[in-house]
C-alpha cells in the first residue's frame, strides 16, 4: 500500500506539471492573466512539495516571495499595459530548433543529477528539519560567500533599477 | 486685496500623527459618550423616528417629478419631448398624440401627450425636465420615498403623473400672455 | 473494531482537528456577523444617530422587557442582514471576464479564514492543544497566505471592467505588497527576542517574561498601523474609498458575492486582531495565568481571554475608522516606505544588539 506522502508527492507533482503547462499553453485561453495565475498555482503547488520535503520554510518563503509579491507586480503590470490576448504565433524553425536544444540539455543535466543523486538518509547524515534556526547556520556559516555574492547581485540590480527610473529627473 | 496666510510647518510633533490622533479620540469619544448616556440631542427628535413620523421637506426640495394640472385643470404638457432629450438617464418616455388624435384639452395648445411615462427607477431627480420645459408643465415635488413591490410599478404613467403633480396655478404663463396680446389689440396706436 | 478505530491515534488526531476547524469557523462567522452589528452602533454613537434598533422577529418581542432591549440593541439585526443578502438579485454586467468574476469573492475570504489556523487560541483543553495547526513557521504560513489575499482584490478589479474598480484594484495590489514588507519586518525582532519561529512558543515565552508589547512597542505600532493597511480599513481604505472611487474593487458585485467580500474584510479583521494578541498581548495568557491549564475550566478561561483581548482590538479597528480622515495615495506610499520600513529595519537591528548584548 502506498504511503499517504507518496500520494500527495504524486498529486502535488502532477498539479505543478499541468499548472505549468496551461500557464505556457493554454489551450483555452491565450489571456496573459489567465497564464499569470496558472503561474501562482504552479508556485503554490511547489511549495507543497517542499512541505513533503520538510522544508517548511521553503514552503513559506515560496509562497510569501514569489506567489505574495513578485506575481501580484507581475499581474499588475500585466493589468496596467493591458495586454491583450495574445495572438497565436506560427512557430518559428530556428526557435523551435533553439528552444528544443535547451530543453534537452537542460533534461539530460536533471536526469544526470537524479540518477547520480542517492537519498540523503541512507548516507547517514541528519536530514535538516526545516527548522529556520539551522537554514540559517548553514546559510550564514557553509554557504557565506555565495550568499553574499547574491546579495550584492541584487542589490546592484536595485540600483540599476533606481538609476533607470529615475533617469528623467537630472 | 489678497491676504496670504502663512502656514507654519508642523514640528515634529505635529508629525507624528500623534496629536491629530488624540484631537480625533477626544473628539468620537464626546458624541460616544453622549450618545451612550442618551444626552444626545440630535438623535432625541422628541415625536419618534422617519418611518412613523415622516421627515418634514422643506419648500425647495427636489423629489420626484410630477406633471401638474394649470388652473382649469387642463394639462400643461404640449407634448414637446424636450424633457425626454434632456433627461439624463433616459427616464422620461412620451407618446405622442400622431395626427389622428383629438383636439388638445386647452384652447392654446396644439396637442396633448397620448401617454407620458416616467420610470422612477431610473429618474435621478436631477431637475433638468422642470428646467427645460417651455410649458412649466413638470416639477420636482416634495416626494422622496417611492417604494413598489416590482420594476412595472415604478413606470409612472400620464394619468398616476397628473394625479400626484396636482394643480400647479402659481406660474399662469399663457394667462398673462393672452392678456398681453389683448392689451396690444386695444391699443391706441399713433400713426403720425 | 469500533473502540480501536477511537483509540488510533492518527484517528483522533483527524477528528479532534475537524471538531476543532468547524468549531472555530462557526465562531468565526459569528463573530464577523456581530463585529459588523458593533461596527455599525459604535459608529451610529460617534456620529450622533441610533443604529440599527427595529428588526425583531415577532415572537422575540413577546418576551416582556427584555424583547424591546435586545431589538433595541439590535441583536436581531445580523440576521435580518444575512437574509437580505441571499435574497437579494445577483446581479452580474455585462462586460466583465465572468470567470474571474465569479472566483474573486471567493479567493477573497479563504486566505482569511486559512491563517486563523495558526493562532493559539486557548493553551489546552482537556488534552487537547488549542489551536488547528501548531507549524514550527507559524508566522511564516500567516504571512504567506495572507499575501495571497491580494489576489481577490486585484482580480475583483481587474475582472470587472470597469474604471474604478480597476483603480482600486490597482491601489491594493501595490498598498498591500508595501506594507506587508513593513509588516513582516515588524515582527523579525519579536523573534530575535524570542528565538523561535512557532506561536505556542511565543506565547509561553510571553507567559514567562511579560508581554511583547512592552519590549517592543515600535515593532507593535508598525503592525498595528500595517494591519489597518492589509485589512483596508480607514485611513488606509484606498481600494474601495468610496467618495472617489465609488466602491472600489467591488463597485460591480451586488448580493452573495458583495457579502464574500464584507465576510472577507472583517475576516481579516479578526484575524488579524488575533495575530497582535499572539504576538503582542501574551495570547490567552494574563501576567498570573500563565500556565496551560491543566482543567476544563481553566482550558475556557484562557479561551476567554483571548476572545475579550480579541473584542478590545477589533474595538479599535471600529473606532479609529472615525478617528482619522483617509490618507493620499502617496501619503500611504511615503508612510510605508520612508517611514516604517527604515524604523523597522533600525528596531532589527537594535533589538539583535540588545540581544546580543543581554544573552551571553
Ligand atoms: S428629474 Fe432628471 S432624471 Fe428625472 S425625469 Fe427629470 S430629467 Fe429625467
Ligand atoms: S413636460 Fe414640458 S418639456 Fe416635457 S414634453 Fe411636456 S411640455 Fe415638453
Amino acid at each position: 500500500m502506498p504511503q499517504l506522502t507518496d500520494l500527495l508527492f504524486y498529486a502535488f507533482a502532477g498539479l505543478t506539471l499541468l499548472f505549468g503547462f496551461l500557464c505556457v499553453a493554454n489551450p483555452l485561453s491565450r489571456n496573459p492573466v489567465t497564464s499569470a495565475m496558472f503561474l501562482v498555482l504552479t508556485i503554490i503547488s511547489m511549495a507543497g512539495l517542499f512541505v513533503l520535503l520538510h522544508a517548511f520554510f521553503l514552503a513559506a518563503v515560496q509562497i510569501l516571495v514569489y506567489a505574495g509579491a513578485v506575481m501580484v507586480l507581475f499581474l499588475f503590470v500585466i493589468m496596467l499595459l493591458d495586454l491583450k490576448e495574445e495572438e497565436r504565433r506560427k512557430l518559428n524553425a530556428i526557435a523551435v530548433g533553439l528552444g528544443s536544444v535547451a530543453v534537452l540539455g537542460l533534461a539530460g543535466v536533471l536526469l544526470r543529477a537524479l540518477i547520480q543523486a542517492k537519498p540523503v538518509i541512507a548516507a547517514g547524515t541528519q536530514p535538516v528539519e526545516g527548522s529556520t534556526k539551522e537554514l540559517g547556520r548553514i546559510l550564514f556559516q557553509s554557504y557565506l560567500l555565495p550568499f553574499e555574492i547574491l546579495s550584492i547581485l541584487l542589490l546592484v540590480a536595485m540600483v540599476g533599477v533606481i538609476l533607470l527610473s529615475k533617469k528623467e529627473l537630472k | 486685496m489678497t491676504k496670504v496666510v502663512d502656514r507654519s510647518p508642523l514640528n515634529f510633533y505635529e508629525r507624528t500623527y500623534l496629536p491629530a490622533l488624540v484631537e480625533g479620540f477626544k473628539v468620537t469619544a464626546r458624541h460616544f459618550v453622549r450618545s451612550v448616556k442618551g444626552e444626545n440631542t440630535a438623535t432625541d427628535l422628541g415625536d419618534g423616528y422617519y418611518p412613523e413620523v415622516p421627515w418634514r421637506v422643506e419648500g425647495g426640495y427636489r423629489g420626484a417629478p410630477y406633471l401638474v394640472r394649470d388652473q382649469e385643470g387642463a394639462t400643461k404638457c404640449v407634448s414637446c419631448q424636450l424633457c425626454e432629450f434632456i433627461c439624463p438617464p433616459k427616464a422620461i418616455k412620451i407618446t405622442p398624440p400622431g395626427p389622428e388624435a383629438g383636439p388638445a384639452d386647452r384652447p392654446n395648445a396644439e396637442k396633448m401627450p397620448r401617454e407620458f411615462e416616467i420610470n422612477m427607477l431610473r429618474c435621478i431627480f436631477c431637475g433638468l425636465c422642470q428646467e427645460v420645459c417651455p410649458e412649466e408643465a413638470i416639477f420636482l415635488q416634495q416626494h422622496y420615498s417611492l417604494s413598489g413591490l416590482s420594476r412595472e410599478e415604478m413606470i409612472y404613467n400620464k394619468e398616476k403623473l397628473l394625479k400626484l403633480g396636482g394643480v400647479h396655478a402659481g406660474i399662469q404663463k399663457w394667462k398673462h400672455k393672452l392678456e398681453e396680446a389683448k392689451e396690444q389689440e386695444s391699443f391706441p396706436v399713433n400713426v403720425g | 473494531m469500533l473502540e480501536n478505530l477511537f483509540i488510533d491515534p492518527t484517528f483522533q488526531f483527524v477528528l479532534f482537528s475537524a471538531a476543532k476547524i468547524a468549531v472555530v469557523f462557526g465562531v468565526v462567522m459569528t463573530f464577523v456577523a456581530y463585529a459588523v452589528l458593533v461596527e455599525r452602533k459604535v459608529s451610529a454613537f460617534i456620529q450622533d444617530r441610533v443604529g440599527p434598533n427595529r428588526t425583531a422577529p415577532p415572537l422575540a418581542l413577546k418576551i416582556p422587557v427584555l424583547g424591546r432591549f435586545l431589538q433595541r440593541c439590535g441583536i436581531f439585526q445580523p440576521m435580518a442582514d444575512g437574509l437580505k443578502f441571499i435574497l437579494k438579485e445577483d446581479f452580474t454586467p455585462a462586460y466583465v471576464r465572468t470567470i474571474y468574476f465569479w472566483i474573486a469573492p471567493a479567493i477573497s475570504v479563504i486566505p482569511a479564514f486559512l491563517t486563523l489556523a495558526v493562532i493559539p487560541f486557548g493553551s489546552t483543553l482537556g488534552k487537547q492543544q488549542m489551536v488547528i495547526a501548531d507549524l514550527n513557521v507559524g508566522i511564516l504560513y500567516t504571512f504567506g497566505i495572507v499575501s495571497l489575499g491580494v489576489y481577490g482584490i486585484v482580480l475583483a478589479g481587474w475582472a470587472s471592467n470597469s474604471k474604478y474598480p480597476f483603480l482600486g484594484g490597482i491601489r491594493s495590489s501595490a498598498q498591500m505588497i508595501s506594507y506587508e514588507i513593513a509588516m513582516g519586518m515588524s515582527v523579525v525582532s519579536l523573534f530575535l527576542i524570542v528565538g523561535d519561529l512557532n506561536l505556542s512558543k511565543l506565547i509561553q515565552w510571553q507567559a514567562d517574561n511579560g508581554w511583547l508589547v512592552l519590549y517592543q512597542p515600535v515593532a507593535f505600532v508598525i503592525f498595528l498601523v500595517s494591519a489597518f493597511a492589509e485589512t483596508n480599513r480607514l485611513p488606509f481604505d484606498l481600494p474601495e474609498s468610496e467618495t472617489e472611487l465609488v466602491g472600489g474593487y467591488h463597485t460591480e458585485y451586488s448580493s452573495m458575492k458583495f457579502a464574500l467580500f464584507f465576510l472577507g474584510e472583517y475576516a481579516n479583521m479578526i484575524a488579524s486582531s488575533a495575530m497582535m494578541v499572539t504576538l503582542f498581548f501574551g495570547g490567552w495568557s494574563l501576567p498570573f495565568l500563565g500556565k496551560p491549564a491543566d482543567s476544563l475550566l481553566g482550558g475556557l478561561v484562557h479561551i476567554g481571554i483571548f476572545i475579550a483581548k480579541m473584542i478590545v482590538l477589533m474595538v479599535v479597528f471600529i473606532w479609529v475608522r472615525w478617528m482619522l480622515p483617509r490618507f493620499r495615495y502617496d501619503q500611504l506610499m511615503d508612510l510605508g516606505w520612508r517611514r516604517f520600513i527604515p524604523i523597522a529595519l533600525l528596531n532589527i537591528v537594535l533589538t539583535a544588539l540588545g540581544v546580543a548584548l543581554f544573552n551571553r
